[in-house]
């Protein structure tokens, strides 16, 4: 999912320019994007802030201005660490850190989100690594993360890391053997049915077929 | 019968052989000294993290979380449940609150747990392992098995983000807990309470994607218990260690620095000063050494 | 009245036995100040102290008393002698506590406590005890001018405290402003909706009161008098006028609409589309008489869209337009969006605001109207214009950094401010007002200062912000509401309150002869001797509070219970024919030449202090008090307010060989702290006209200067001082020494 798909279509038939209320019904906790008061504690606590292309507050303002594609396209949520400043800070209580991470969430599902964003990717290849067995297998997810871009790539940066895996696998902190098999969930398959019936009944309560 | 007993949920890092393994090691030692029972949850699967959320949705990761309580409440009824993963126990318990919230949420839970034969009545709770020492055991009670003080050992507490923020440890402030300072104090050690770092974030699960942002964050963080005179650094994140402590080389490569700063477990702090060996407080689960710790844990003390 | 007899009494306690030789204070008292009787006690303030005192009183008829003792700001229930003068001379804060206790100054110390005794002697000699005001008047029945919410509380509050109230109301209806409202914004818990405004209820209540009369169609047509004793002359809709006297009065004459149409920019005038607040009340009002929603005024069409442009010709510093924030307009631009949202939650309503101000409990109701979904949107508006039947709302997004257009709003409502009705400007009685009105008197007074109230900054009456915010410049007629500074009902509720209380006050203070404020309880008042007067008019004009008419002949004619008691005009008489009983040119004088100066061989400078009571007396007490210690040399004489110093005291002073005078007086200016408001202000111009006095005697001109003391200076104005003292020494002794 990396190009404005037929999610996003049949989304803008249904809010248009009503940006807002799209927020409001789709997105994490997005009925508290209308709470904000414009303070800017946010921006100020948060650490990776000057990596931010639109501070937390400025994205508040767009989505009420209906900059739908600059908040959608944006890579600014994906900087978001889950670190939760914003959130205790924030006098009117926002939940920041869940709306951020929603918008993102929703702009993956409609094919907005920046293709190369790295944290988008290793978003997805977490949840696949994790939702595979119902466990993480942290040398598979690891190598996952180096080689997304390509082969070359990979190995470019399994070779610079190399130390340190070195010092890893000393502390018995690291597995080899995880790349024949990891910790693994028994119910392996109760798990996975769970998992596709619970995006069933998320994307019909957030109608996200609908016109 | 042990003292006191809770549904543990290890997390997918503090598992044998898992990058927080050594935590694992040192949390069981501590937990045999205190008389504490931790039966892993049978089954358990993983919470999905801070950072799953793009390919998991919202309805998604709270079902995750949710069969976790379902099987406590299903095998080991009565207990809480109790991580040693901030990451886990800050996402079970905003399972745990929202679901208990807001009943839509719940029964839509519930519908997708069907699928696995399981169901979540509700009412978990979900503690994080340093509550329990906190408020269960008492620093009274937590100073009582302390054979080998840490005696001159300066300790940063970096508490990080995701035990302090946003629900915090036992009622503490955000911008400065000292809960950790005060653990370090119990078992002997000497707290550096002015360690401005104390909260900063390390860059969390985007140490991974943003190596270079993260790596900023995490210079300042050893570069101010430098600052501090600490001798080491002491965490309650399986993260925050991992991040701290294995991209310190990297830092030193790219900024020039010469940080050789070791990062502990607060659990291993309390095992070494319990008495336990090395091994048994998983010391020897490091890249950098936390030589401090090794020199007391090979120190013979007579027997209480 | 009985024979003058006059005792001295020096107190040996809280030190003052240690540090200074009593035994010589007394004899001073007896042979230097010719006290009748003079006696000491080591513990006066005690009960035993206080017993002897009032057994002289009482069995050796003395009828003037001198404490040597403790600052005349301390003890003063302890020292309660009615009927008796009585003088202080200030040894503990003003000696021994302002000096080092050592060895080595025992002797300036004691040379200050012997001055200080000689001081309280001359003073009480020229002291008469107060008689009263022979024209107290008895008439404690208000009159209240205006009858919007201020007014109608104003008078509901009084009369439930007992009083009679005439009510006047200039339009043939109560409620002002309050009853064109549709809804109000609420001011008790949960601070969530627009609430009913409760006027109705409230004129009901004042109708329905037996102890206020109302009068409609009614204006001032002439108000004379004082508290206690004022003569209105309404004028009615039928044409003649009545006469009605009572004792105290309220203002309580509201505001004025900014006039929209002097925002060219936006098009007010243009279309009926563009309204403001005002506006959009009457149109939810009829839209609710209908039972429908409120429709588009330009064609009755459905309303989609609403914006609301705050600031709207406020908070303005290109001088074109108000310069103040009105403080109640964003709360009501909520309250007005949330009619809209309230009504259909689909109606889009934005607030372009550059702060978002809600005073009092507001900040809940701003959530409120958040959690409806009122859009707030940080913008500042440069354009409206009409744009077929809707309008263009063209802004810049503050926080996205970008010009932006409204396409389509519906409805615009511009949130202009209030304009006061304060009546004539009588410093600039041609002036017009922010509406660009000529306005026409109110009250009408036929004092010779002027017609109406002063003011002070951009229309509002002049309320002594700093310190007392119900006191006007005028004693006994008090200010309520918007007419003082701009306020929402809420806070014009409490403010009716306190004038209500503090009418009350001068009335009931004015029938006992007495001043209310800040003189409270004085029996004091101005006496003159007209024989000696050459009408120069000084002090009829520099009376701060108008006190002072003219009669027929051109002579100053005083209104006792107008005055304050400060001495203004006793300060401005080039003639000195004005004095009090208890405190006059003389009182003062002889205190300035009983000081004892020493010739210049003794190298011992003499510098005279004169500070006022309110603030810079109390300073002077309290750093003594801090024990911060200061210059030996200097003599504090405390002043009712440096508005009342005549120059004569300062040339008396410089020629009698003082080395320099120190004048001690609050803060004046725009954020004039001055109890009395002009004093502080016309003693600063005084002295800077003393130069000529000073070339004339051959003096520097650094043997007079003026300083702004604050009661909170302790530390500095020790530091004022000996700073003083340094120059003294560095322009040398004062040449004069040895002619007096």
């Amino acid at each position: 999912m990396n190009a404005p798909n037929e999610l996003n279509l049949v989304a803008l038939s249904r809010y248009g320019n009503d940006f807002l209320r799209e927020v409001e019904e789709r997105v994490e906790d997005g009925e508290w994007v209308k709470m904000c008061m414009q303070c800017g504690v946010c921006a100020g606590s948060c650490p990776f802030g000057p990596h931010w292309e639109h501070s937390p507050q400025k994205i508040f303002m767009m989505i009420r201005a209906g900059k739908r594609d600059e908040v959608l396209k944006s890579d600014s949520m994906w900087m978001c660490t889950s670190c939760y400043n914003c959130v205790v800070r924030c006098p009117r209580k926002l939940p920041i850190t869940q709306i951020m991470h929603g918008l993102a969430t929703y702009a993956n599902r409609l094919g907005l989100a920046p293709k190369m964003q790295p944290t988008r990717q290793w978003s997805l290849l977490f949840w696949d690594n994790c939702t595979k067995t119902g466990r993480v297998n942290e040398l598979k997810l690891t190598l996952g993360l180096y080689f997304k871009d390509g082969l070359v790539s990979g190995i470019k940066q399994a070779w610079a890391m190399r130390n340190i895996g070195l010092g890893l696998l000393l502390a018995k902190r690291l597995n080899p053997f995880e790349l024949i098999k990891g910790h693994e969930c028994k119910d392996k398959a109760g798990i996975h049915r769970m998992l596709k019936k619970a995006q069933e009944i998320e994307a019909k309560r957030l109608g996200l077929g609908e016109r | 019968m042990a003292k006191k007993e809770y549904a543990f949920y290890p997390g997918c890092s503090s598992q044998l052989k898992g990058s927080a393994s050594n935590y694992l090691t040192s949390v069981n030692s501590m937990c045999d000294t205190l008389d504490i029972k931790m039966t892993p949850i049978p089954d358990w699967n993983c919470c999905g993290a801070s950072v799953s959320y793009a390919g998991a949705g919202e309805l998604s990761r709270h079902v995750m979380n949710a069969r976790n309580f379902a099987l406590s409440a299903e095998h080991l009824p009565g207990q809480d449940v109790v991580a040693t993963c901030a990451a886990c126990w800050l996402g079970a318990k905003e399972t745990k609150e929202k679901l208990d919230a807001n009943s839509v949420l719940m029964a839509d839970t519930n519908e997708a747990l069907k699928e696995a034969g399981l169901h979540y009545k509700g009412g978990t709770e979900v503690r994080h392992m340093v509550e329990v020492l906190i408020e269960d055991v008492g620093y009274e009670g937590i100073a009582q098995p302390v054979v080998k003080p840490l005696e001159g050992i300066k300790f940063a507490g970096y508490v990080g983000c995701q035990t302090n923020r946003p629900f915090g440890i036992a009622g503490e402030s955000f911008e400065n807990p000292m809960y950790l300072d005060k653990m370090v104090e119990t078992v002997g050690g000497e707290a550096l309470t002015k360690y401005e770092q104390k909260v900063s974030c390390c860059g969390g699960a985007l140490a991974f994607s943003e190596p270079d942002k993260s790596q900023k964050q995490i210079k300042q963080i050893v570069e101010s218990a430098y600052d501090q005179g600490a001798d080491m650094i002491v965490t309650p994140c399986p993260l925050c260690q991992a991040n701290v402590e294995v991209y310190q080389s990297e830092i030193n490569r790219k900024q020039g620095t010469r940080f050789n700063m070791p990062v502990a477990y607060y659990s291993q702090l309390l095992a070494v000063a319990y008495g336990a060996s090395a091994k048994q407080a998983g010391l020897d689960g490091h890249i950098i050494k936390p030589t401090k710790l090794q020199e007391i844990a090979v120190k013979v003390v007579a027997k209480k | 009245m009985a024979e003058m007899k006059t005792a001295a009494y020096v107190c040996g306690g809280c030190g003052l036995a240690e540090r200074l030789n009593t035994a010589q204070l007394a004899k001073i008292a007896e042979r230097e100040g010719k006290m009748n009787l003079v006696r000491e006690h080591p513990f006066l303030c005690s009960d035993a102290g206080v017993a002897t005192i009032r057994a002289d009183i009482e069995n050796e008829g003395v009828t003037h008393v001198a404490l040597a003792a403790c600052s005349r700001r301390a003890k003063t229930e302890a020292f309660d002698f009615p009927g008796v003068a009585l003088s202080r001379a200030n040894l503990r804060e003003g000696v021994i506590w302002a000096q080092p206790a050592t060895d080595a100054a025992r002797e300036t110390t004691q040379e200050m406590a012997d001055d200080y005794v000689r001081m309280a002697c001359a003073e009480l000699k020229k002291m008469k005890v107060p008689a009263g005001n022979p024209q107290a008047a008895k008439n404690t029945r208000l009159m209240v001018v205006g009858g919007g919410v201020s007014g109608l509380t104003a008078a509901r509050e009084a009369a439930q405290a007992g009083y009679e109230v005439l009510l006047i109301e200039k339009r043939g209806a109560l409620g002002g402003w309050a009853a064109q409202l549709h809804r109000r914004v609420p001011e008790r818990e949960p601070f969530a909706e627009p609430v009913d405004t409760g006027v109705a209820a409230l004129i009901e209540a004042v109708t329905k009161d037996k102890r206020i009369q109302i009068m409609l169609n009614a204006t001032l047509a002439k108000t004379s008098g004082a508290p206690g004793r004022f003569s209105a002359s309404i004028a009615t809709e039928s044409g003649g006028t009545s006469i009605e006297e009572v004792g105290a009065i309220i203002q309580a004459t509201g505001f004025t609409p900014y006039d929209a149409s002097r925002l060219t920019e936006f098009s007010y005038g243009k279309s009926p589309n563009i309204v403001d607040q005002a506006g959009l009340e009457r149109l939810a009002r009829e839209a609710a008489a209908k039972g429908e929603a409120i429709r588009r005024p330009s064609d009755g069409a459905e309303v989609k869209k609403v914006v609301f442009v705050q600031c709207a010709g406020q908070r303005d510093d290109s001088g074109k337009h108000l310069p103040y924030c009105s403080g109640f307009c964003c709360a009501t631009s909520i309250k007005q969006a949330m009619y809209f949202k309230d009504a259909n939650h689909a109606v889009d309503t934005v607030v372009i605001y550059t702060d978002l101000r809600v005073p009092g409990a507001g900040e809940d109701f701003y959530r409120s109207g958040q959690k409806k979904g009122v859009t707030f949107t940080k913008g500042r508006v440069g354009a409206v214009e009409p744009n077929g039947s809707q309008a263009k709302v063209r802004f810049r997004d503050l926080i996205l950094d970008e010009e932006t257009t409204i396409e389509d709003a519906d409805l615009v409502v511009l949130a202009t401010g209030q304009v006061p009705n304060s009546g004539v400007n009588i410093d600039k009685p041609d002036a017009e007002d922010a509406n660009g009105a000529k306005p026409i008197s109110i009250l009408n007074l036929s004092y010779r200062q002027g017609a109406d109230l002063p003011q002070l900054k951009q229309g509002f009456s002049d309320s002594h912000f700093i310190c007392f915010p119900y006191e006007t410049r005028r004693t006994g007629i008090y200010t309520a509401g918007p007419v003082r500074r701009p306020m929402d009902i809420a806070q014009a509720t409490e403010d009716a309150t306190g004038a209500a209380l503090k009418a009350i006050q001068a009335a009931e203070n004015a029938s006992l002869g007495r001043a209310a404020h800040p003189r409270s309880g004085d029996l004091s008042f101005p006496i003159v001797r007209l024989d000696g007067c050459t009408q120069c008019k000084r002090c009829t004009v520099e009376c701060p509070f108008g006190a002072i008419d003219e009669d027929e002949k051109t002579y100053p004619q005083f209104n006792e219970s107008r005055c304050r008691r400060c001495g203004t005009c006793m300060g401005a008489c080039p003639v000195r024919v004005i004095s009090f009983e208890n405190y006059s040119v003389d009182t003062v004088g002889a205190q300035i030449k009983a000081v004892e100066i020493p010739d210049e061989t003794e190298e011992k400078p003499r510098i005279l202090i004169l500070a006022c009571e309110n603030d810079a007396y109390p300073a002077l007490d309290m750093a003594a008090m801090q024990r911060h210690t200061y210059s030996a040399y200097v003599r504090a004489i405390p002043v009712r307010c440096l508005g009342s110093v005549n120059t004569i005291w300062i040339t008396d002073a410089l020629n009698g060989g003082y080395d320099g005078v120190m004048l001690m007086g609050c803060k004046h200016g725009d954020d004039y702290q001055c109890h009395f408001v002009k004093g502080s202000e016309l003693a600063n111009v005084r002295m800077a006209k003393i130069g000529d006095t000073l070339k004339q005697l051959a003096l520097e001109n650094e043997r007079v200067i003026t300083h702004e003391v604050a009661i909170t200076d302790m530390v500095r104005v020790g530091k004022l001082i000996d700073d003083y003292a340094a120059t003294i020494e560095k322009i040398g002794l004062s040449p004069m020494k040895g002619f007096a």
